[in-house]
């Protein structure tokens, strides 16, 4: 199992920095969100692989809550993006 | 057996997750990153909970799992599809060999 958890580890961690090079060196700002929305996601497999590995599962409330905030951050950038306000 | 089936569920997740961030990282425009990531790292995720569930059997582990997967298949394709509109509507330019924009010619026929 540990060897798994070694590559498994690997695997996302190698993503996670794909994405903040992306984040990093995006051209506009819908890159970088887009960006920061796949690192959302990413994140959350990464915190189950991690609640497995250990076997205690408050890391699968981390991934939880991960992905509520995520989304709810996705959706505000794009509203801001299509340039309207937050209130209508 | 159900622990090989996830392990082999994880591992076809993980393999998903990178695909979907190297096309992140190689293809041109926005659209392009976007169907590319969103679609493999929704995969990826996804059979990455859902192997995490099958090997923790039934325990509140599990439970969690299968509720964040159901959670990610909702949520991710919605906020795709919002900053696609977003970028579209804030002006960003499709790839110079991109050879349709269905979406400009629904709203000239609007």
């Amino acid at each position: 199992m540990e060897t798994f958890a070694l590559l498994f580890y690997i695997g996302l961690l190698v993503c996670c920095f794909l994405c903040l090079y992306r984040i990093g060196r995006g051209p506009s700002a819908p890159d970088r969100t887009v960006a920061i929305d796949i690192l959302g996601t990413v994140i959350v497999g990464f915190c189950a692989v991690l609640g497995l590995v250990t076997g205690k599962d408050f890391y699968l409330n981390v991934a939880l809550a991960w992905a509520l905030l995520s989304f709810i951050g996705t959706i505000a950038l794009a509203k801001f993006l299509e340039g309207r306000s937050f209130d209508d | 057996m159900i622990d090989i089936l996830g392990y082999i569920l994880m591992v076809i997740g993980v393999l998903f997750d990178i695909f979907g961030c190297i096309g992140l990282v190689r293809f041109p425009d926005v659209y392009n990153r976007l169907q590319a990531a969103t679609k493999c790292v929704t995969l990826g995720t996804v059979a990455i909970l859902v192997g995490v569930a099958l090997i923790s059997g039934w325990s509140p582990m599990s439970a969690k799992a299968v509720i964040c997967a159901v959670f990610i298949l909702i949520t991710s394709p919605t906020a795709a599809h919002a900053i696609a509109k977003g970028a579209y509507a804030g002006g960003v330019e499709l790839w110079e060999k991109s050879v349709v924009d269905k979406y400009a010619e629904e709203i000239d026929k609007s």
